[in-house]
């Protein structure tokens, strides 16, 4: 069994002449929930599809559970749950009838645990899908992924758009699914919150790379604010990296990231909140990305 | 099933900025302080935690580590996490009122030379954070 879930070296993806995805080299490790965060257009839902199979990479390898998930047989697919952000559902369909094409379609259905999921939410088998809300829509597609048991969820947007209790039983039915199964889960999402509460693992993608790949844990501990008021220091301490800088009247504050121990008390230091440094990353993102573009428009082009 | 009320009932306060399992680790030993646990009492299961609030269970187990290492919660295999009975860690508290009393004191000549709040937090942060290590 391998101990990564994912791993990708030098991913790569082109829709025509445009790079949703350039020089993508991940790991994640096994057991985790992890963020996937970044804009729109980032590349997230191609990061995604490409992990469950749904497309080729242009270049690059990605593995899944060890295989190579477009190549794979129907073996890799049943270990693995998808979730479009359109959460696909035939719509004319009642609950129960997508449970029974769920049991036709996958050997490790556990109907069960599916009756028992719907049942929670408050949602009845005879419910027809287009008579559901959004929110409920969304629930039962999360429980077709769950109902698969399997070894990794890979979720793209699963709370967008839903209202706050919707939203709540949701993530809460998925964090009892890693409890009781162990099942590691890749999601995306544009709310901080959830990546504070319910993920150990982040990955930020920025312009079609990524900015940032670390445990939650680590990332907070090795990130410092560092103030000068008086914009009188003249040099960082050693081993750190700046990410992002305001600066205020005569003052500056300097997001870093820390390789060593800060030991130089000219510098006033405090700890930033897991928002904060997404936060940082990603205006560092918009920034670089307008640089790429305008500086370096050949790089941007690439051979077929 | 059987409705058992759990011997906490934790939340999670998304905004604070402190870390989840420092949170949870926070608040059980708030509860522990106040006799609202006692020794032998059982933490809810990890299960149930991630039923009362959406957390990731990893950061629940995380939590519960963190507190057997304090000596606040000890893990009995297959029975779950309990809090322990030995006192005698516990009995740190008095040091606890000692730092707590120097503290009310360092306030207090703080406001005199002019100090506010904000100055204050920001120098007792400052020092908490020399020496700090990084994990390699």
């Amino acid at each position: 069994m391998s101990e990564w879930v994912l791993q990708a070296d030098s991913l790569s993806k082109r829709f025509g002449r445009k790079w949703a995805l350039r020089d993508c080299t991940v790991s994640i490790p096994q057991g985790k929930v992890v963020a996937l965060v970044g804009p729109n257009g980032a590349g997230k839902s191609t990061l995604l599809r490409l992990a469950a199979g749904l497309s080729q990479p242009t270049s690059g390898t990605i593995e899944v559970l060890g295989h190579d998930p477009h190549k794979s047989n129907e073996d890799l697919l049943r270990r693995i749950g998808y979730l479009d952000q359109e959460r696909p559902l035939y719509r004319g369909f009642r609950v129960r009838e997508l449970f029974r094409f769920g049991a036709d379609a996958n050997p490790g259905w556990d109907m069960q645990a599916a009756h028992l999921y719907v049942d929670q939410l408050g949602i009845s088998l005879n419910d027809r899908v287009n008579s559901l809300s959004g929110g409920q829509q969304a629930q039962v597609a999360l429980t077709m992924c769950l109902a698969k048991k399997p070894e990794l969820l890979i979720l793209d947007e699963p709370a967008a758009a839903l209202d706050p209790v919707a939203r709540e039983d949701l993530l809460r039915l998925l964090m009892r699914q890693v409890s009781d199964n162990g099942s590691s889960v890749i999601l995306s999402t544009h709310a901080l919150s959830d990546v504070e509460s319910i993920c150990d693992y982040l990955v930020i993608l920025s312009h079609s790379r990524i900015a940032l790949c670390d445990d939650v844990d680590f990332i907070v501990e090795s990130h410092r604010f560092l103030s000068d008021p008086t914009s009188s220091n003249s040099r960082l301490p050693d081993g750190t990296t700046i990410m992002d800088t305001r600066i205020s009247g005569r003052g500056v504050t300097h997001l870093v990231k820390m390789d060593l121990p800060i030991v130089d008390d000219s510098w006033q230091i405090s700890e930033p909140t897991l928002d904060e440094i997404i936060l940082a990353y990603l205006r560092q993102g918009v920034r670089n990305g307008l640089l790429d573009h305008v500086e370096t428009p050949v790089n941007t082009r690439v051979l077929p | 099933m059987e409705d058992k009320r759990p011997s906490i009932y934790f939340r999670l306060d998304s905004r604070s900025g402190v870390a989840p399992y420092r949170q949870l680790v926070d608040q059980v030993r708030h509860a522990v302080k106040l006799g609202q646990l006692r020794g032998g009492d059982q933490l809810p299961s990890v299960r149930d935690v991630v039923t009362q609030v959406t957390i990731n269970p990893n950061t629940v187990h995380r939590a519960y580590r963190e507190l057997e290492h304090l000596g606040i919660a000890e893990g009995r295999l297959g029975l779950g996490t309990f809090i322990t009975h030995d006192v005698d860690s516990l009995s740190r508290e008095s040091d606890h009122d000692v730092v707590e009393e120097s503290l009310k004191q360092w306030i207090k000549l703080a406001r005199r030379s002019g100090l506010d709040e904000d100055q204050m937090l920001t120098l007792l942060r400052q020092f908490l954070h020399h020496n700090e290590q990084v994990r390699s």
